[in-house]
């Protein structure tokens, strides 16, 4: 069985995995990083979108072996010191989630996609979350709480 | 009486959720992150045939395959899993076949498991299965309604394939129908759906030898403890059902399903915690599926338009089996096909049929957006046949707001409500005049894109229900709904409530009605629920009964409450309780500056050291709540669509939604549900569809072939609300769970037809695909 070193949000851990695990499952059945949920079985859905060295990518379709040496971040280490990053608070704010289930693949998508934009458009938005599904919102606050984001994290940015 | 400064109320402030820290930061509790010693993990095998007589299952082979613990056939549980529960058996005629959760002499739909493996970890349980050898001998597949029903038509069940039938008639439809100067007479298909809820099903069960505990993502922990009990044979004081974060349901987790049941008996026979999760695809073909309907509508007119009467004939599909409320949704929908209306007669049939496919059940709005869909569709049609605008149309034959409460033609009281006022606001956030000029300018210019504008005035009874009513309509069970309200000794507020969320946002909502009843800080009530060990009485979430029921209860037990506290408050200040004014949280003696705060009574009354005689320790209370009437939430939507007759393509332009759901608790909430709504429901008008083939199989197995609409494929809603309280509860509130999604549908495909009306097309069936515009086109 091979050995992977891989770092998960600031820690990093050694495991032996199967050459078939998936990063999804090693995330959640193997470390505990249940914040990261699976939702479809055919990468659509994007509630398991992970940061694997600063990229957006569905965990359900990464090997953990894959992932051998990288970094990856998930939705449970984007809040720092118990303050929430600020697409998080935007989604706090903006009531952009209902169950919450789509949630965390949906907040990674969305920092992932200001990384190309960092003002998108409303139709931006919409173009750029197509691969994250959400049953609950109707995506209108979702689209609202981006651009919230987008704004918060340009100020950010530009506050010396 | 002095004046004092009135805090700003709870109710009707946009709060922030309560439940969103935990959702956004990964520290949930899904079903499925549960991990509990020793756990096993189970993975079902699953008929790949419609029907089949099963002749033998050879399980030996995946037995001994590394990490397997166990193996077993329906056989195997033959004698202890019982029939999966209907809780509805709407007719005397009624056929509720067996209904074994794992099948061991037939499969009737593609999907039924017929085995199960038990294994270390769900890699191993998934590739045991492949070593499991089935036998099947096949039987002809059944799956159009119409030849189910014809003589000689193969049987999905030795009964036959009608599993019911039910009429419903108020005044003299052959009376209307009779010299009837405008008859309308259309047939709508209202085809399959999948609920599609983000969280694929999970089931956890683990018991001590003794006592079970199943955690479940459920809608409805305390009818499925019931019924659960009921089915396995497990005393119900033995069985625990815990539902923690549900991630959406829209009814598709209302249901008592047979992995729930094979769990805990996987767990009874193997003595360790066992857990099943379900892959997206397996839930496709296995969470019951909604709508499906064929809808035979005759609407009867004077030559103006006003409504004598409306005969519905309704072909329901089943499915294989009848599951928890399957036969009861066409019955949703039976006493709203007249809607908003005035008019004398209503002559409802149904037939429940039998099918060789996944069996239906409860999907936002069960029963009540067929029925919107076939009258609002019928009412733009007889706006077409007369040349009248279709708001004309519907303002000759709607109850006026001055006509309340009223009594439909179908026997509902509608309590309150005021169509002209949600409609004008409609009218005018949506432009209407200006969009009906456009299209006219198109239509002359022969632009290949036209414009077409849908209209919805619906209302829908929601607030799931007065008991009496669902008893006489032959349900199982009541509509009432539970709470406890517990000031704690420091002065913080517990409120456990029996509705069971699962997206909602009822530890908000609830803290909200909580922070204005007791006066006591937002942040200083906590909610608990969906674990019958806590919430020991309640009857779950569906319906947008949440609200209308439960969020009534935590108010009456509040009111418990405050009354304790009165007595309290004016033993410890000697006067009588009548001297004794609330306000904002204290209580005080009339005209003195004597009082006690809420949290000092909850302290003294936990000390318990001076209590009045037959005052009992603790400033606490329950409640039940069971309504006197439905809900009726009504409003206007209205929707632009641009269609390219060259390409069939539809894209919605603009979509307005003015709502009237009663008094508002969270107009953030409120908003959010409305958005969900339009979207399942413009889903339904333009893209989802559960397709089967030829034998059975179905062919939208996945989220790439069952298109769920993405950010995308919709447009951003404007939403507006009108007020009108409902009068049948003290919070004024109607509930608004299901209304965008009852109202869109019509909407959508008013508009799609209404584009392509000068083309002589009166008609295109859900949903309204490229292909389907540009065939009817043709």
């Amino acid at each position: 069985m091979p050995r992977i070193a891989v770092t998960v949000d600031g820690v990093t851990y050694e495991e032996d995995v199967e050459p078939r695990l998936l990063l999804v499952h090693l995330l959640r059945d193997r470390l505990g990083k249940t914040g990261t949920p699976i939702g479809c079985d055919t990468s659509n859905c994007g509630a398991c979108t992970v940061m694997l060295d600063g990229k957006s990518v569905k965990s359900c379709s990464v090997l953990a072996v894959q992932a051998d040496g990288s970094d990856v971040v998930t939705i449970e280490g984007l809040a720092v010191n118990g303050t929430l990053h600020p697409m998080q608070q935007a989604f706090h704010e903006e009531h952009a989630l209902q169950c919450g289930y789509c949630t965390p693949g949906m907040v990674m998508a969305a920092i992932d996609l200001l990384r190309d934009d960092p003002d998108p458009s409303e139709e931006t938005i919409r173009e750029g979350l197509e691969g994250n599904l959400c049953r609950c919102t109707g995506y209108c606050n979702i689209v609202r709480a981006v651009r919230r984001g987008a704004q918060t994290m340009g100020q950010a940015v530009s506050t010396p | 009486m002095t004046a004092q400064v009135e805090a700003e109320p709870e109710v009707g402030k946009a709060r922030r959720r309560k439940e969103d820290t935990r959702l956004l930061t990964g520290r949930t509790q899904w079903t499925d992150n549960l991990q509990l010693p020793g756990m096993l993990y189970v993975a079902f095998l699953r008929s790949p045939m419609a029907h089949a007589r099963i002749v033998n299952v050879d399980v030996q082979g995946a037995r001994g395959l590394p990490g397997v613990v166990a193996v077993f056939s329906g056989r195997d549980f033959a004698d202890e899993q019982g029939s999966l529960p209907c809780a509805w058996p709407v007719s005397e005629d009624i056929v509720i076949p067996d209904h074994p959760p794992m099948a061991h002499t037939e499969v009737r739909y593609v999907g039924e498991a017929v085995a199960c493996v038990v294994a270390t970890d769900r890699y191993k349980a998934a590739d045991a299965l492949e070593a499991i050898e089935v036998d099947y001998e096949p039987l002809p597949a059944v799956l159009d309604m119409n030849e189910a029903l014809a003589e000689g038509a193969a049987k999905v069940h030795e009964a036959g394939n009608q599993a019911f039938t039910w009429k419903f008639a108020q005044g003299d439809m052959g009376a209307a129908l009779r010299d009837a100067p405008v008859v309308i007479d259309r047939t709508y298909v209202q085809q399959r759906l999948i609920p599609s809820a983000m969280e694929p099903r999970a089931v956890t069960a683990s018991t001590d030898g003794e006592s079970f505990t199943l955690w479940s993502a459920t809608q409805i922990p305390h009818v499925l403890r019931v019924m659960l009990a009921l089915t396995t044979g497990i005393p119900e004081h033995r069985l625990r059902v815990i539902a923690p974060d549900v991630g959406g349901g829209f009814g598709s987790k209302l249901q008592v399903t047979a992995e729930e049941v094979l769990c805990l008996l996987l767990t009874r026979r193997l003595g360790k915690p066992v857990k099943w999760t379900e892959s997206r695809s397996e839930g496709n073909l296995t969470v019951h599926h909604g709508r499906d309907q064929i809808q035979h509508i005759t609407l009867a007119c004077e030559a103006d338009g006003r409504i004598r009467g409306l005969r519905v004939e309704l072909l329901a599909d089943m499915g294989a089996y009848l599951m928890l409320v399957t036969p009861g949704v066409p019955l949703l929908g039976a006493f709203m096909y007249n809607s908003i209306y005035k008019m004398a007669a209503l002559d409802f049939s149904c037939t429940g049929v039998f099918t060789t496919k996944m069996p239906t059940d409860a999907y936002r709005g069960a029963g009540r957006p067929e029925a919107t869909y076939a009258i609002e569709r019928v009412m733009d049609e007889l706006a077409a046949e007369l040349g009248v605008d279709p708001i004309e149309v519907r303002r000759r034959n709607w109850i006026t707001h001055q006509e309340f409460p009223y009594t439909t033609v179908a026997g509902l009281t509608y309590d309150s409500g005021n169509y002209e006022a949600a409609t004008d606001r409609a009218l005018s956030l949506f432009g209407y005049d200006k969009l009906r000029a456009e299209q006219a300018d198109r239509r002359d210019r022969g632009d290949p894109v036209q414009l077409g504008i849908g209209v919805s005035t619906y209302t829908e009874m929601c607030g799931l229900a007065p008991s009496r009513v669902l008893g006489s309509l032959a349900y199982g069970a009541g509509g009432w709904e539970h709470s406890s309200v517990r000031m704690l000794p420091t002065g913080k507020v517990e409120v456990v409530t029996g509705s069971s969320p699962h997206g909602q946002g009822h530890e908000t909502a609830w803290s909200q009605i909580v922070a204005d009843a007791l006066g006591v800080p937002f942040e200083d009530v906590s909610v608990l629920h969906g674990d019958t060990a806590i919430s020991h009485k309640g009857m779950d979430t569906y319906g947008s009964r949440s609200l209308v029921v439960g969020g009534v209860a935590v108010l009456a037990a509040c009111e418990k409450v405050k009354e304790k506290a009165r007595t309290l408050a004016a033993h410890m200040l000697e006067c009588s309780p009548d001297d004794i004014e609330f306000s904002q949280g204290s209580f005080q003696v009339r005209g003195t500056d004597a009082a006690k705060t809420i949290q000092e009574l909850a302290l003294a009354a936990f000390a318990a050291h001076d209590l009045p005689d037959g005052v009992e320790p603790r400033l606490d209370a329950d409640a039940t709540f069971d309504p006197e009437n439905f809900s009726y939430p009504h409003g206007t939507h209205l929707c632009a669509i641009e269609v390219d007759t060259e390409t069939g393509m539809a894209k919605i332009r603009s979509y307005v939604a003015v709502d009237d759901v009663g008094k508002v608790v969270n107009p953030l909430i409120v908003e959010g549900q409305v958005h969900g709504g339009l979207a399942q429901g413009i889903a339904q008008a333009l893209f989802e569809e559960a397709v089967y083939d030829a034998e059975g199989n179905l062919l939208t197995t996945t989220m790439a072939d069952y298109l769920l609409p993405t950010a995308a494929d919709l447009p951003d809603f404007v939403t507006d609300r009108t007020e009108t309280p409902a009068t049948s509860n003290p919070l004024g509130v109607k509930g608004v769970g299901e209304a965008g999604t009852i109202a869109s549908t019509p909407a959508v495909v008013n508009a799609v037809v209404d584009a392509l009306r000068p083309n002589g097309v009166h008609d295109v069936q859900m949903p309204c695909t490229p292909e389907r515009i540009w065939r009817a086109l043709r």
